[in-house]
């Protein structure tokens, strides 16, 4: 006992391997810096000839290391380097007043508002689908294919042909983007309630049939409880659904305002970097919202004896 | 009233001696169709159960001992036979919620804490607030549950989570309590120190218990009759009173009269049992 306690601080490496922390956090941090390294290497690699292009064009003497440099701050680079989209991002997010029509804040929130929208028409429309699946054999075996078929026709063909229709019912802006989210995002929460539904063990129905349970409480307090744990692992999937969605829809509306729209203003114009920027107020709207519910599924099911 | 005596009758059919019907069935027969062919799940059982009485059905599997527990409480219904239960069909009790069902797992529902749990058939039936939680406390404090009323089902032993499903049962005082192997899944401390928890609770409610078991000692420590099955078809075989003293402990097992008894169900057991398994 004494002597290898009295050895533990003699051997300070291992007591840093074994530290909470960095067997915590090493593994991702290194993949991020790999993935970090690869894409200086792509960065380079990929603008190379257009920055030699462009000294040539000019006809200035230059070396490898004006090139190397040039491919680390091009104005449109064919691949950013993960400094320029960062330096961007976060010009566009505080460099301006949040409600400015420059400012990433404001796009993101008109793109975030559609998404929510959509999301909870589509999970109420999940949910109630697989209700009425639940409720009577004949009705999943007519709604299944179309619900599967739904599924199968690209977004991207489907969307326009929504904002006109939608439009001429006199219906713009935020509604029929968040109908196209709604429209992606119900699928996971069909599949994953009737599942959900029907999760609970055969002795819980048998107790409900002993105690001569109504319908409805079987489904309140049995089926409903049952399917929580289905619901969020749904939750979480139709909610990034319905952020693509939801910028989906903001590419065919003439794309005045949204992470859609900064988007496809970026391709037209070749501003990469503005492109690159857009992506990742996607991907870090994406991430707080999936946190948002895991957050949520946490709390609840403390309430729920989830140990 | 039971008396201390021991009385073997040598008619097998299932009888008793004296009180109102709470079960009372009539040549129930259950076949069902399976993949390997037709099974006679029951075949021409007859069984009457008094009011206050403590009826085992003991047999090898497949002998339909926990189908007819399942016939009696409407989860299964029978192919020929009529029965009436407390007074009514089979559906009619249940649908008056005449009985108490306890499996051989607890099936607690794991999101509601134990008092959540004691309360869910009182919800459902309707009870008050107020009487819900007078029934919570006296029945959690009669299978010895009282301070883990906040407790999830995950933080209680096998056996605690059997006790609460007993208590969940008589929660809401019916006429009949139906436990298909209740102990089955427990270990033989656990097991017995539960058989003398039940048999308390037997004497102290006077309910009407239909017990189905596997085990011989158990059966005959805890019955005032034992009805012994056998499978293929599924039928009765003999019915065995034993009125031991109703205070009886667990030492009562090493007397002759016990294991008189208990000799008796093990010959019937070897009787009805084919060899061919």
């Amino acid at each position: 006992m004494t002597s290898s306690a009295l050895a533990l601080p003699l051997r300070p490496s291992r007591a840093l391997r074994d530290h909470p922390l960095v067997t915590r956090y090493a593994p991702v941090l290194t993949m991020v810096l790999a993935l970090v390294a690869i894409w200086y290497i792509a960065a380079v690699a990929m603008n190379w000839s257009l920055v030699r292009d462009g000294f040539e064009r000019e006809e200035t003497p230059y070396t490898t290391s004006d090139v190397l440099a040039g491919t680390m701050d091009a104005e449109r680079p064919l691949l950013p380097a993960p400094h320029q989209i960062a330096a961007a991002f976060l010009d566009s997010v505080f460099g301006y007043p949040p409600l400015a029509p420059r400012s990433l804040v404001y796009h993101s929130l008109v793109t975030l508002s559609a998404t929510l929208l959509g999301f909870l028409l589509g999970t109420l429309f999940g949910i109630v689908l697989a209700l009425l699946i639940l409720h009577s054999r004949v009705l999943e075996r007519s709604l299944l294919p179309w619900i599967i078929c739904s599924q199968m026709v690209p977004v991207l063909a489907l969307a326009p042909i929504f904002i006109v229709v939608l439009g001429a019912l006199g219906l713009h802006g935020l509604l029929p983007k968040s109908i196209i989210s709604a429209y992606l995002c119900f699928f996971p929460v069909t599949i994953g309630m009737v599942k959900g539904f029907t999760s609970p063990d055969p002795l819980q129905l048998e107790l409900m049939r002993t105690w001569s349970a109504t319908p409805r409480q079987v489904l309140w307090k049995l089926r409903w409880p049952a399917s929580v744990p289905y619901l969020f692992a749904s939750l979480k999937v139709a909610v990034t659904i319905s952020l693509i969605g939801a910028i989906v829809a903001e590419l065919p509306t003439g794309a005045e305002a949204g992470i859609g729209a900064r988007l496809l203003s970026g391709s037209y114009y070749g501003q990469t970097v503005q492109l690159w920027s857009a992506l990742v107020a996607a991907a870090v709207l994406s991430s707080a919202l999936i946190a948002l519910i895991g957050m949520i599924e946490r709390a609840i099911g403390r309430r729920m004896g989830v140990h | 009233m039971p008396k201390p005596s021991l009385s073997v009758s040598d008619e097998p059919i299932a009888a008793p001696l004296q009180g109102r019907l709470v079960v009372d069935a009539k040549n129930i027969s259950l076949t069902f169709d399976t993949a390997d062919g037709r099974v006679e799940a029951l075949s021409n059982v007859s069984l009457q159960v008094a009011e206050g009485e403590f009826v085992s059905f003991i047999g090898p599997s497949g002998c339909g001992k926990t189908t007819m527990l399942r016939v009696i409480a409407d989860l299964q219904q029978p192919s020929s036979g009529t029965l009436t239960v407390n007074g009514m069909s089979a559906e009619a009790a249940r649908l008056a919620r005449s009985y108490g069902y306890v499996f051989q797992a607890p099936a607690l529902f794991p999101w509601r804490t134990i008092e959540k749990n004691l309360k869910l058939p009182l919800e459902i039936m309707g009870y008050s607030e107020i009487e819900q939680q007078r029934r919570i406390e006296r029945y959690l404090s009669m299978v010895n549950l009282t301070g883990f009323e906040r407790k999830f089902p995950w933080q209680l032993s096998g056996g605690m989570q059997q006790r609460v499903s007993i208590a969940r049962a008589l929660s809401f005082d019916p006429a009949l309590l139906l436990m298909d192997e209740p102990f089955g899944a427990l270990d033989e401390i656990v097991r017995d120190h539960l058989n003398e928890q039940l048999l308390q609770l037997w004497k102290s409610t006077g309910k009407t218990v239909l017990f189905v078991t596997h085990s011989i000692p158990e059966a005959v420590f805890l019955s005032s009759r034992i009805v012994v099955m056998s499978p293929r078809p599924g039928r009765i075989i003999d019915v065995i009173d034993c009125d031991f003293p109703t205070d009886r402990s667990l030492e009562i097992r090493e007397t002759p009269e016990f294991l008189k008894v208990a000799q008796r169900v093990r010959n019937g057991l070897r009787a009805g049992h084919s060899y061919d398994e």
